[in-house]
């Protein structure tokens, strides 16, 4: 299978700091350090699904491949048509053909929509810079558009005010479809929905992406939803990805002690299942000032002295030809001892 | 009324006037919370259980009242009728934290930013217990220590924007537990937390529930959280409860078509990609234009000709576990839903 | 609101609603509570008395404002005088009337100018922040630590003394403050995730912030303009009272108090001085009835 995969984006030690301003002359005091060296490569087609606890630097990765941050290092390679580009180093125009590929689906339904404009109003601007030069054809495509994500055409004069959270979201969704974009980065987009709606949104999402070949970076903090939608799934901690694998793979043999404590942390609505909890001490620390070595040794119950001190790296160890990434000096360790989350539950 | 019944609410009416409009948020409400049981209700936004949460502590806005219905606490000594007391009297300040406490969803806007935390447990204390000075100090000192915040000795002095998200929430339960009330009432105390936060703010539930005897009543929107915490369930859907029962009950048997709705519709870990979500058809209807009969008759698979015109009345499916949790529904097609 | 009033309120609602009389209102929330604010209607209509009145000034009064009549000076209110006559016997009333143009003019002449700067640049800067952002704030911050009236006092010295001056004084003078209003706004609106979607597509800074950003902050600048003009008269009418405002030629409500420096009038002669400072005070307060009202139900915190 990893033979016909085609890598769509490839990103390479992405670091992205937040300056912290302090005083009177707002001196820059320190860094936020809210990506530390993220590598990822996304196939074309996939749903990758980042989760982390918040803080944790998931919703900057995905805004700084998009350039809506500006990345401090590092590189973020795209298969544009004439092959692998750097996207951090691209300019006007053909910044402009990124864009046209890349697109965002946000968390909140309610911010996500401009309150003073119709809905055509917020799909008008991009589509007019996209080339789209007759108003009855953008109308056109808008009307399209909408009956993609299952809502009327006529709704486009509407105002959002006037639709309610999961409307919104697929409005937000066929917004981002109004280029045609290869990758979608969705941003939590169905956390601020209520339960009954996530679902409607969730198989929206399937149906497009099987529709359209899309590929898709769903960012979450739900691992019950991302188990969902997600083929391959990247643990992030602390601005760094500590656990990367298929999503099966991943449930049947955790490898990481962070991942094991988030996965048996979820409460799960299914009474039949009562597991033993990984009770996790402390909080998230400052990602202004990480511990050193391996940066969830403080929180960890199989920390020894090697990870107060050496910062371990992604390594990457193949079961049953299924590549599987970790960054522990013990995953090994816990590779031999059966000890996945699945095991636990049932 | 059990013996265990600390907080009894029976058909609570509450209606809001806002926008010119009437908005019967609660309508005949009634369940009751019980010595060292979670009651979680459970429901999604909009469907009153935070109004729930808020009518007990007598907390509803300027332009909401209760309109019928009684809400009764038990006390050791006293009965008093919650609804019949004014809103910031005497009375119901004293029986606000004393007897009963609350915590909310967000710590960092319940705790006031320029008094450092000990400053506000202490105070809590002093209105309810007069204390003096120094013993009160020492008794948020060691209200923060059983709520397991590390080194309370010198957090006390610190103040709120030096905690972390999951401290300010255990800071919060200390305030609460200040006066060793007997029920706590919690209105999603874990959502604005990460997942392993939740979960020990979870733990640290269970230990008072266990250890002091603590009513608690839960409100969530996660099934998640239901099934991990609660004894008992309440689900609310516009204003009803529609059914209610043990969390065994309620979980594994549901048979309301909301409930089996709801619990059709969220992924569950552990069962992977292949599992069949059922989204609920439409949205929740507009609470100042409802359905006439049966709240969700406009999105319910099994609604008949009566379910548009009548409100089910409360019917109880499974008398099994005895008279004390009767298992709960408001569906005139229940009988025939446990057989589909 | 008393808890009673509020339960006759409730009610009054809930028998309306039982006999099913209730209707989500089709007319907008901000239009309703602004018409059921009496204290905003007063001040409309006393606004709009004012502004009529002196927009007819000529239908109303057959006097001309500077017609010098040396044979009535000082005449008190009654007989062909309405409100008397000043010093050099022009009619009060008359001068009140086409003093209203010009002081409503300045008002809100110097609150629009000041607005179009004030907002322009902070709906850019406040979008883009960066150097410019810091630049211009670093700019207001110095002008409004002036003293205004010596700023004033200097830019008239400079610039001499005309109503064109005036205006353009206050206008330099006031767009520090909408400018920071205005940042203010922008700088909340600016996170919200609309924003961001227009920036993946790669839509312009001129567009996001002009297009898009300012629609949502009009409400709040609305307010303000309405708040400035009444902080406009009342400075004119001071600084003309000093003798630093319109030339004294020119009938403004500023000049007409002007001659109450004079110890004898101000203690002889209160119809000088008297009418004119009411009508001041009054429409002062019917503006800032207006814009209270209008933040007010611009305010979506607010119940009702």
């Amino acid at each position: 299978m990893s033979d016909t995969r085609e890598v769509l984006m490839k990103v390479e030690d992405l670091k992205t700091y937040f300056p912290v301003r302090k005083g009177v002359f707002k001196r820059t005091v320190g860094h936020v350090k809210a990506l530390d060296g993220v590598d990822l490569e996304i196939y074309r087609g996939e749903t990758l699904g980042i989760v982390g606890e918040s803080g944790c630097g998931k919703t900057t990765l995905g805004k700084s491949v998009l350039r809506l941050h500006n990345p401090n290092g590092g590189k973020v390679f795209y298969a544009f048509p004439d092959g692998m580009r750097n996207i951090l180093e691209l300019k006007g125009g053909e910044l402009d053909e990124a864009r046209k590929r890349l697109q965002i689906v946000f968390q909140d339904p309610y911010s996500s929509l401009n309150p003073s404009f119709t809905i055509f109003g917020s799909f008008d601007d991009p589509l007019r810079k996209f080339g789209v030069k007759s108003k009855k054809e953008r109308q056109r495509i808008v009307e399209k558009l909408l009956s993609d994500v299952n809502l009327p055409g006529d709704y486009m004069m509407r105002y959002p005010n006037e639709f309610s959270g999961g409307q919104r979201q697929r409005i937000g969704i066929a917004r981002a479809l109004s280029v045609n974009p290869e990758l979608i980065v969705c941003d939590e987009a169905v956390s601020a929905l209520d339960v009954s709606i996530q679902a409607q949104v969730l198989k929206l999402l399937r149906q497009l992406q099987s529709e359209r070949n899309l590929t898709y970076l769903f960012i979450t903090h739900d691992l019950s939803v991302v188990e969902y939608v997600a083929d391959r799934i990247a643990v992030m901690y602390l601005g760094k990805v500590v656990e990367l694998a298929d999503t099966e793979e991943l449930f049947m043999r955790t490898l990481h002690p962070y991942t094991q404590a988030l996965l048996s942390a979820i409460p799960i609505a299914d009474i039949s299942k009562k597991r033993k909890r990984i009770p996790l001490q402390g909080d998230v620390p400052s990602p202004v000032n990480p511990p050193s070595g391996c940066t969830f040794h403080p929180r960890c119950a199989f920390a020894t002295e090697k990870c107060r001190e050496l910062s371990p790296q992604l390594e990457t160890f193949t079961f049953e030809g299924r590549e599987h990434h970790v960054r522990c000096h013990y995953a090994m360790d816990f590779a031999s001892r059966p000890q996945g989350s699945h095991q636990s539950i049932q | 009324m059990k013996q265990d019944t600390i907080v009894e609410v029976k058909d609570l009416c509450v209606n809001f006037y806002t926008n010119q409009r009437c908005n019967r948020a609660l309508r005949n409400v009634s369940f009751s919370i019980r010595k060292a049981r979670t009651l979680c209700i459970v429901g999604e936004s909009g469907c009153g259980k935070s109004v729930t949460a808020n009518s007990i502590m007598q907390l509803l806005p300027d332009l909401g009242r209760i309109e019928s219905g009684t809400i009764t606490y038990h006390g050791e000594d006293e009965t008093v009728h919650i609804e019949k007391l004014p809103r910031n009297g005497r009375k119901m300040r004293s029986l606000r934290g004393e007897h009963i406490a609350m915590i909310f969803q967000d710590p960092m806007t319940a705790l006031n930013p320029v008094f450092s935390v000990g400053y506000q447990i202490e105070e809590m204390i002093r209105e309810h217990l007069e204390l003096s000075r120094a013993r009160s100090s020492e008794h948020a000192v060691k209200l923060l220590r059983d709520m397991g915040v590390p080194l309370p000795e010198q957090r006390v002095k610190e103040f709120p924007h030096q905690y972390s998200g999951g401290m300010r929430q255990r800071a919060m339960i200390a305030m609460a537990m200040a006066c060793a009330p007997k029920v706590l009432i919690a209105d999603e105390p874990t959502t604005a937390l990460d997942v392993t936060i939740q979960a020990q703010i979870f733990e640290l539930m269970l230990a008072l529930k266990e250890e002091k005897q603590m009513a608690i009543l839960l409100i969530t929107h996660d099934m998640g959280v239901v099934a991990e915490m609660a004894d008992d369930v309440a689900v609310m859907y516009m204003g009803n409860i529609v059914e209610s029962g043990t969390a065994e009950q309620v979980m594994s048997s549901p048979s309301h078509p909301y409930t089996r709705a709801l619990l059709d519709s969220i992924p569950v870990l552990g069962r992977g990609k292949a599992q069949n979500l059922e989204p609920i058809r439409g949205t929740t209807p507009d609470p100042y234009n409802r359905p006439e009969g049966c709240q969700f008759e406009p999105r319910c698979d099994y609604a008949t000709e009566i379910c548009r015109h009548q409100m089910p009345p409360e019917e109880f499916v499974d008398t099994s576990a005895g008279d004390d949790t009767p298992h709960m529904v408001r569906c005139f097609n229940c009988k025939e839903l446990t057989h589909v | 609101m008393s808890s009673k009033s509020l339960q006759r309120k409730m009610d009054r609602l809930l028998t309306l609603e039982n006999q099913g009389k209730l209707r989500t209102s089709t007319m907008n929330r901000s239009v309703r509570k602004l018409s059921a604010n009496v204290l905003a209607l007063v001040g409309l209509a006393l606004f709009l008395l004012i502004l009529m009145s002196s927009l007819a000034a000529p239908l109303i009064s057959s006097y001309e404002p500077n017609a010098i009549d040396l044979k009535h000076r000082l005449s008190p209110p009654g007989e062909g005088h309405l409100l008397g006559t000043d010093q050099i016997g022009r009619d009060i009333f008359t001068r009140i009337l086409y003093g209203g143009r010009i002081s409503m003019f300045v008002g809100l002449g110097s609150a629009i100018g000041a607005a179009l700067i004030g907002v322009s640049l902070g709906t850019y800067a406040g979008y883009t922040r960066g150097v410019l952002d810091s630049a211009v704030m670093k700019l207001s911050e110095i002008m409004m630590s002036f003293p205004q009236i010596i700023l004033v006092s200097i830019l008239v010295t400079i610039a001499g003394q005309s109503l064109w001056n005036l205006i353009l004084i206050f206008i330099l003078t006031g767009w520090p403050s909408m400018y920071r209003m205005t940042r203010s706004q922008m700088l909340s609106i600016r996170e919200q995730e609309y924003i961001q979607a227009l920036q993946a597509f790669g839509i312009g800074s001129v567009t996001i912030s002009f297009k898009h950003m300012l629609p949502n902050a009009i409400g709040p600048i609305f307010v303000n303009i309405t708040l400035s003009t009444a902080m406009f008269i009342l400075q004119e009418a001071a600084l003309s009272f000093l003798g630093l405002g319109v030339p004294l030629e020119q009938a403004t409500w500023g000049n007409i108090l002007n001659v109450a420096q004079d110890l004898n009038i101000l203690r002889n002669a209160w119809w000088v001085w008297l009418p004119v400072g009411v009508v001041i005070t009054l429409f002062v307060m019917s503006v800032n009835f207006i814009g209270d009202g209008l933040r007010d139900a611009a305010d979506p915190t607010q119940v009702g």
